[in-house]
């Protein structure tokens, strides 16, 4: 058995248990044990130990790791640490960042939401991670660190397959970076109840006034993705109707081709949370939903401006 | 933090937590909870471990002053962190208002549920900030029955007492006695 220790933090650890104190650290750590398993905020990675799913060979604890805990600008973005919490971005951010913050309120528990992290959410990657269709329809981008450097990694090409990303394993995840909602932010999800659910559908979108939208759509599929078709039917139609301008209400017949063409993007399968025809129709409802609440605050912020 | 014996295959590692105002140093594997580090360890029986996997809230306790499920806490992650179990929120003989407000207004049968019933309370009245139920993002709204009971949705109860858990709770709240 050998010992090894994060490399300058003298005599910490045993092989299974790192304890990095810093983001160089950390990142040499996983440099050299790629197997370790990080773990943030613990939601899930100790539902999968205290059930003996899974024994990893190390456990690489990243709540050392300052660098990882805060969120500020980053020039015209938002740069949100992996460690960040729900109850932060939800009491943090729900300005800058409404659409996050919704979909943070909805995660879970409250003692969930005090633990669990966006990094988190994003390393499990699971198609009902509530963090990821937001992440989608505002155009963010996952920030992977290494010692080889950091890359960052748009969030339409993070999730490749159920719980499978295109983090390399000498990776972390380091933050999240994301413009400032530049219009409207809405997330929706159905569930059996508020809290303590995992979604059995969601949708999020965000309106960028005079230049486009964005949709990010979960748990209807083997990773969160976007609805293109929708994306583009509603920028064509906002701005060839002048809609950005005129702020009139939307036409119903609008809005049911949104709802219907976000359905149409979902790839659903039958489980035991909802059969997939289900699934969509309750998508095309959120989307449609989603897409009337945004427009409502689209029109009034309209109003508060003059 | 140790290094483990040669060939050993628990792995263990010291750790240090303040446990209801108590330092206390311990050796553990380090895949234990800091459920089971109470409970095995400190004998600390008070929380409970109703599923292990964060959705029933019976093991709820304070870490810095904020409500964790302990199941989902890796005890060795926790080196210098402050921890409320419901054998801390007594003062001596003084019960801490929860305690007394859930004996005058019925809010447990079995009981089970109620030691983390009453640590999520004590977490939830300091904790604030608007929730689910509320549609402002960024208020801090009062304390209605409905916010009570989305802000207690971790903690479940077979016994179905919630009625009066968000009686209790809510005689506290407007008693002005949170901790
Ligand atoms: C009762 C319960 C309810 C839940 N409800 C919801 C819900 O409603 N919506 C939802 O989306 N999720 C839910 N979850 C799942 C979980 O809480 C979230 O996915 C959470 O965001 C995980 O964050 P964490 O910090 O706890 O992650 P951890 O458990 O620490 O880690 C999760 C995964 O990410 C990896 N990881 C963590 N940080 C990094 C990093 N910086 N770089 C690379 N990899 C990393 C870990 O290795 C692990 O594979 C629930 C879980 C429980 C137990
Ligand atoms: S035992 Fe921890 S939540 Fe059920
Ligand atoms: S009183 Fe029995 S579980 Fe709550």
């Amino acid at each position: 058995m050998t010992t090894r220790h994060p490399p300058g933090s003298p005599g910490s650890a045993a092989v299974e248990f790192l304890r990095p104190r810093s983001l160089s650290q950390a990142l040499a750590a996983k440099a050299e044990l790629q197997d370790a398993l990080p773990i943030a905020g613990g939601t899930d990675v100790m539902v999968e130990i205290n059930f003996g799913k899974r024994r990893p060979a190390a456990l690489l604890d990243l709540t050392g790791v300052r660098e990882l805990r805060g969120w500020q600008r980053d020039g015209a973005l938002l740069r949100v640490g992996s460690g960040v919490t729900y109850t932060r971005l939800e009491a943090e951010l729900a300005g800058l960042l409404p659409g996050l913050a919704m979909a943070a309120r909805t995660v879970g528990s409250p003692q969930i939401r005090n633990r669990g992290t966006i990094g988190g959410n994003l390393g499990a990657a699971s198609p009902a991670g509530d963090c990821h269709p937001v992440l989608l329809a505002a155009g963010a981008a996952v920030e992977a660190g290494s010692v080889r450097g950091a890359r960052l990694i748009p969030a339409d090409a993070f999730f490749l397959g159920p719980k499978r990303s295109a983090l390399a394993d000498d990776e972390l995840i380091t933050a999240v970076l994301v413009p400032p909602a530049p219009g409207p932010q809405q997330f929706a999800k159905v569930g059996t109840r508020n809290a303590m659910v995992i979604a059995v559908c969601s949708f999020a979108l965000e309106l960028r006034p005079g230049a486009g939208v964005g949709t990010g759509i979960g748990s209807a599929g083997p990773t969160p993705l976007r609805a293109r078709d929708a994306e583009d039917f509603l920028a064509a139609e906002l701005a060839g109707s002048g809609l950005w301008e005129s702020r009139e209400p939307l036409p119903g017949a609008v809005a049911r081709r949104f709802g219907e063409l976000a359905a149409a993007a979902a790839r659903p399968v039958d489980d035991v949370r909802g059969s997939a025809a289900y699934r969509r129709h309750a998508l095309s409802v959120l989307a449609r939903r989603a897409l009337g609440w945004a427009w409502d605050s689209y029109r009034k912020e309209g109003h508060l401006c003059g | 933090m140790t290094a483990p014996e040669a060939g050993d295959q628990v792995h263990t590692a010291t750790v240090t937590l303040t446990v209801n105002g108590e330092s206390r140093a311990l050796e553990v594997d380090t895949r234990t909870s800091l459920l089971d580090l109470l409970r095995e360890h400190l004998g600390l029986t008070g929380s409970k471990k109703g599923c292990d996997h964060g959705q029933c809230g019976a093991c709820t306790v304070l870490i810095g002053g904020r409500r964790a499920n302990a199941c989902l806490a890796l005890a060795v992650a926790h080196d210098g962190a402050e921890v409320t179990t419901v054998e801390g929120l007594a003062d001596g003989d003084a019960l801490h208002p929860l305690q007394d407000a859930f004996i005058r207004y019925d809010a447990f049968q079995c009981g089970y549920c109620t030691p983390g019933q009453l640590c999520s309370a004590a977490g939830m009245l300091t904790e604030g900030g608007p929730s689910a139920v509320t549609a402002d993002l960024t208020g801090d709204p009062a304390l209605t029955p409905g916010e009570i009971r989305e802000r207690m949705s971790g903690n479940l109860c077979r016994c179905g007492a919630y009625v009066n858990i968000v009686r209790a709770v809510t005689a506290v709240s407007t008693a002005g006695t949170e901790p």
